[in-house]
């Protein structure tokens, strides 16, 4: 077991603004497993959100490698990452970017359309609990709803990752809870690796191991012997 | 400008609109340049000839007549309200020009001995008036001198009063009567072939056999007086004297075709310039609506921070404020430079000493006023919406959009669109007046690409009709005076001409109720296979043995119509008024004209078979000896050759015609391209996000691009067929206002010009497409992770 679907090594991102330089990452090293899920804390700033892009071939790294599936991503040509995004990863954002003039089944089909072994868009929504809302526009659904079609759209095209920037940053409490059993469902039924960005130290409670970010570097990497469910997450 | 915050946001957010800022000020530039470029031509040209006619003493009042004793003019002198009077001697002559083997006819009209003319005094462009001690001095016309490149001192032949004589040229110059030297009869000026000639009067008295006698006569007006009474009386007098009518300066050719083109002028520079600030107004009215709406959160920051809602509107209306500007000024100068330009053009037809060229400061005001109110006007609604914005609302993002499946998903084609086609579909549906008016804003600018283009389809089919279709002779010869219908027969025996119809043309006064109009009736041989008259659908019209057949927009000005009686005032000879019935309405494009059957004509002057001229068709092998041998005829007054009258039609026009064209396709490319260019930016800002998830999602540039250039192929497509219809529109609409008793302008739009708007139309949105997509291909695709929508 313990296959690795990312390793990271001496990552290093500076944003360049002229009079000054912003580390961003500092050196980060990891690795993500199959199946495994990963909470990534952190103060703000601290590069969390930088990392994870990174991971997901939306942004390219200053400095380091990151390989996917033995893959360098960091050498990948523009093309090779839209067909990356395209076929493998799976992004859930904390403003959900749900495109507004399509439904909820038809955000979903946005991506089955074009993914290799897409599942059904209707077995994606029942997976988020939203069967019967499969035909509202974002502007008719919750912010939960809208979160939770934004998970059945990452899901559906089956991808081997699901990286989440601050899935709950935008809802209540009982509906964080919502999106997070959907996402632990994922992981559990689909096996799908899956690093979820959080303020939220008690999320980390859900992971199999929880990294935290302070300044660009690692400072901890903490693993969970007994993960909880997310309905007995608080906070 | 103080650098307060406000006004760093402002210049930030014009910057960062520089593109579609930039659009919209070359729109308003090219409105304000039309303008200004018409206005200030026609301002700079009146002021020029004002100037003119004041300065050299235009006539008000002209007659010609066959022959009075110089004690006449005491009495003409006498008629109350007559400031000055002057007596002439003119008359048309044959020239035999060196090294130029054609026809060349000119009028010569004479200068007082002393060498000063009270009225239509000449002025001396190079060399000196004709001595009246020399009799083969004379000053030529400078249009004529420069066509042919005369030199002071060149000479040339003329048949005056049927002997030849070698004159020698002393002088160039210009008159107010001959602001444009037109033949008259031409419909277009012709330098090389047609000339106005000054000699002095002792000298043609002499040739002419006009010793104390004259044959014209020209006066001008106290102020106030009453120019009809004076015509009236001034008929009575010169009745007796063989008058062909007097007239006032609106049938004096050279200030008629003047005030035509003024009319002219006058509605460009309403068509055009409304087109244009119409379209800048509705820009500007969908970037600043998207601006404020865009910018909600800001205006609620600020509110919250105590800005009033004056200070929000004023900061938005000076964004308007600052395109409108940057848009009149650069519009002024370009307006001003072309302006200057299609002066200097005009300068070509309308001999002038000098042009005055002159942009009045009122003008200028014109402008920004009308570019302000149409953009305060465009954007005034948004403004108010953004100044009333209660903080509170502002700060939750827009309602967000109410979005409906697309009406052909809701019968059921549903299935047959991908995701991204929905998306194209239904952002199409979102916004149906937004979308409505995009395709109406590019229409407009293909309509005015085929509004510039059809003035040359226009003339060509006028020249195809009227001398392919109506006159099919080679060349037109005119008597001196009326002759029998024998010379017909003298001329086809002259070599190389293969067939002879004699025509005949009177002078004449045509009356209907209280309007009347001067013009001639042409008498038309039974049976001619040389002139056509063509009804509505270029079919020939048949002349009946009686009753006259008039131009329609005669007839329509007449108010008169077939079956009714017109009074037909004939000016030459016995001056006979008749009743003769209008029978039939001939389509013509040029000119206003009656015509008969010549034996009617004939019957209606009480004379025998007269005709006034020839048409002939030629063996083109012998046109050089023909053209010889037609000088020598001294009945031959003239001889017009239509090939060349079509040339110098070109010639002259073409020139003018072309640089508008250009300029105003250039101008309607710079409105397509604006407005294309700004429907691509604004749907590029408002689905950038979307468009963003989407590639995040894994969609190719090419697949996102399609959405967003699909949506505007789309609108760019309903938009040509729409140019279309409303181009059309607009070419009937300038058709009529530009008709008048010269020219009648056909709405005929020939395919090359749709195809070349449409042309433009396309390439505008294939640059705007480029454009738009280099900046999707820079999408940053992390920004718009990071807001809330
Ligand atoms: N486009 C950018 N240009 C310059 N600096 C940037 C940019 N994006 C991020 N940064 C900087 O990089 C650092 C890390 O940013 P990142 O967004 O990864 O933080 P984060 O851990 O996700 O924070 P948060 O929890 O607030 O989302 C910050 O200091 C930020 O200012
Ligand atoms: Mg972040």
């Amino acid at each position: 077991m313990n296959k690795t679907v990312f390793s990271v090594q001496n990552l290093t991102k500076i944003y360049d603004m002229g009079e000054v330089q912003v580390h961003a990452l500092r050196g980060v090293d990891m690795e993500l497993y199959e199946g495994e899920m990963v909470v990534l804390l952190g103060p703000s700033g601290s590069g969390k959100s930088t990392l994870l892009n990174i991971l997901g071939g939306l942004d390219t790294a200053t400095d380091g490698i990151v390989s996917y599936r033995g893959k360098e991503l960091t050498r990948a040509t523009d093309q090779e990452l839209t067909e990356y995004r395209r076929y493998h990863v799976g992004f859930v954002f904390q403003f959900y970017n749900l495109i507004p003039s399509l439904t909820a089944w038809e955000n979903v089909a946005v991506v089955t359309e074009i993914a290799d072994h897409p599942m059904a868009p209707e077995k994606a929504l029942a997976m988020v609990d939203l069967s019967d809302r499969k035909d509202h526009f974002p502007s008719q659904l919750s912010g939960g709803e809208q979160q939770r079609v934004a998970i059945a759209r990452a899901i559906s095209k089956n991808p081997e990752v699901l990286l989440c920037d601050e899935p709950t940053g935008a809802l209540d409490f009982k509906t964080g809870i919502l999106v997070l059993e959907a996402l632990d469902r994922v992981n559990r039924e689909l096996g799908t690796a899956t690093v979820i960005i959080t303020h939220n130290a008690d999320i980390a409670a859900m992971a199999d191991r929880v990294i935290s970010l302070r300044n660009g570097i690692i400072a901890d990497v903490n693993v969970n012997e007994k993960k909880k469910p997310p309905s007995e997450l608080r906070w | 400008m103080p650098m307060t915050p406000l006004n760093t946001k402002l210049t930030r957010d014009l910057w960062r609109m520089k593109g579609q800022v930039l659009a919209i000020v070359i729109v308003i530039l090219c409105g304000i340049a039309t303008f200004i470029m018409f206005m200030s031509n026609m301002d700079s040209l009146t002021i020029t000839r004002d100037k003119f006619y004041r300065e050299y003493v235009f006539a008000d009042v002209f007659a010609n007549l066959k022959r009075a004793p110089e004690s006449i003019k005491e009495r003409i002198a006498a008629i109350p309200g007559v400031a000055l009077v002057e007596t002439r001697i003119t008359a048309g002559v044959k020239l035999a020009v060196p090294r130029f083997e054609e026809p060349v006819t000119a009028q010569i009209i004479s200068l007082p001995d002393n060498g000063k003319p009270l009225i239509n005094k000449v002025f001396i462009r190079k060399g000196r008036l004709p001595d009246a001690e020399k009799d083969d001095e004379v000053m030529v016309g400078d249009t004529f001198a420069e066509a042919h490149g005369f030199a002071l001192g060149d000479r040339f032949g003329a048949v005056i009063n049927g002997k030849w004589k070698q004159l020698t040229i002393v002088g160039v110059g210009l008159s107010p009567e001959y602001v444009l030297q037109l033949r008259p009869g031409a419909i277009s000026p012709d330098y090389k072939r047609y000339g106005i000639l000054w000699m002095t009067k002792s000298t043609l008295a002499t040739a002419y056999d006009m010793k104390g006698a004259f044959n014209d006569v020209v006066l001008t007006c106290a102020p106030h007086a009453n120019e009809n009474d004076i015509i009236r009386q001034l008929d009575n007098i010169l009745d007796r004297y063989g008058s062909f009518g007097s007239y006032d300066r609106n049938d004096q050719m050279s200030h008629r075709f003047l005030n035509e083109e003024f009319r002219g002028l006058e509605n460009f520079s309403f068509i055009f310039p409304t087109i244009f600030i119409a379209v800048a107004a509705f820009l500007l009215n969908v970037v600043i609506s998207r601006t404020v709406n865009t910018q909600r959160e800001q205006v609620a920051v600020l509110k919250a921070f105590g800005y009033g809602n004056i200070k929000i509107g004023w900061h938005y209306f000076k964004f308007v404020l600052v395109i409108v500007l940057l848009g009149i000024a650069g519009g002024t100068a370009l307006g001003a430079w072309l302006g200057k330009l299609l002066g200097d053009l005009y300068m070509e037809f309308y001999r002038f000493p000098y042009l005055i060229f002159r942009l009045d400061i009122k003008i200028f005001f014109a402008a920004v006023v009308i570019s302000l109110a149409a953009a305060l006007a465009g954007t005034i609604q948004s403004i108010r919406a953004a100044a009333k914005l209660p903080p509170a609302e502002a700060m939750r993002p827009e309602q967000p959009a109410k979005y409906r499946k697309a009406f052909f998903e809701r019968i059921g084609l549903a299935r047959f669109l991908s995701q991204p086609a929905r998306i194209i579909a239904r952002n199409l549906q979102r916004k149906p007046l937004r979308t409505l008016l995009s395709i109406i804003g590019i229409a407009f600018a293909c309509a005015t690409m085929i509004s510039s283009g059809f003035f040359k389809d226009a003339v060509d089919y006028m020249v195809h009709v009227q001398f392919s279709l109506a006159q099919r002779e080679d060349m037109k010869v005119t008597f001196i005076e009326p002759t029998s219908h024998n010379a017909v027969y003298a001329l086809k025996g002259v070599r190389g001409i293969e067939h002879a119809e004699g025509y005949r043309s009177v002078p004449a006064r045509l009356r209907f109720g209280h309007r009347s109009y001067k013009t001639a009736i042409e008498g038309i041989e039974r049976g001619s296979t040389l002139q056509y008259i063509l009804d509505e659908n270029l079919k020939p019209i048949y002349i009946p043995p009686s009753g006259i057949v008039l131009t329609d927009y005669l007839a329509e000005y007449l108010g008169i119509g077939p079956g009714d009686m017109l009074t037909v005032e004939v000016l030459e000879g016995e001056r006979p008024v008749r009743q003769v019935p209008v029978v039939a309405l001939a389509k013509q494009y040029m000119g206003l004209m009656g015509y008969m059957d010549t034996a009617a004509l004939n019957h209606l002057m009480r004379e025998g078979n007269a005709i006034s001229g020839v048409s002939v068709v030629v063996d083109p092998l012998y046109k050089k000896d023909i053209y010889k041998k037609l000088i020598q005829m001294p009945r031959v007054a003239g001889a017009v050759v239509i090939k060349d009258e079509i040339r110098s039609f070109y010639d002259t026009q073409a020139e003018a015609m072309l640089i508008f064209t250009f300029i105003a396709t250039l101008m309607a490319g710079a409105i397509t391209f604006g407005v294309v260019y700004n429907s691509a930016r604004i749907a590029l800002s408002e689905r950038s996000r979307e468009l963003s998830s989407l590639r995040v999602l894994g969609y190719t540039r090419g697949e996102i691009s399609y959405i967003l250039l699909g949506e505007l192929a789309l609108i760019t497509l309903a938009a040509i067929p729409v140019g279309f219809l409303i181009g059309r529109v607009l070419c009937i609409y300038i058709a009529r206002m530009a008709a008048s008793d010269i020219f009648r302008i056909p709405v005929v739009i020939e395919p090359a010009t749709y195809s070349l708007a449409a042309a433009v139309v396309v390439a505008s949105a294939a640059i705007s497409g480029l454009i738009v997509r280099h900046r999707l291909d820079h999408l940053d695709l992390i920004e718009v992770l990071k807001a809330r929508e």
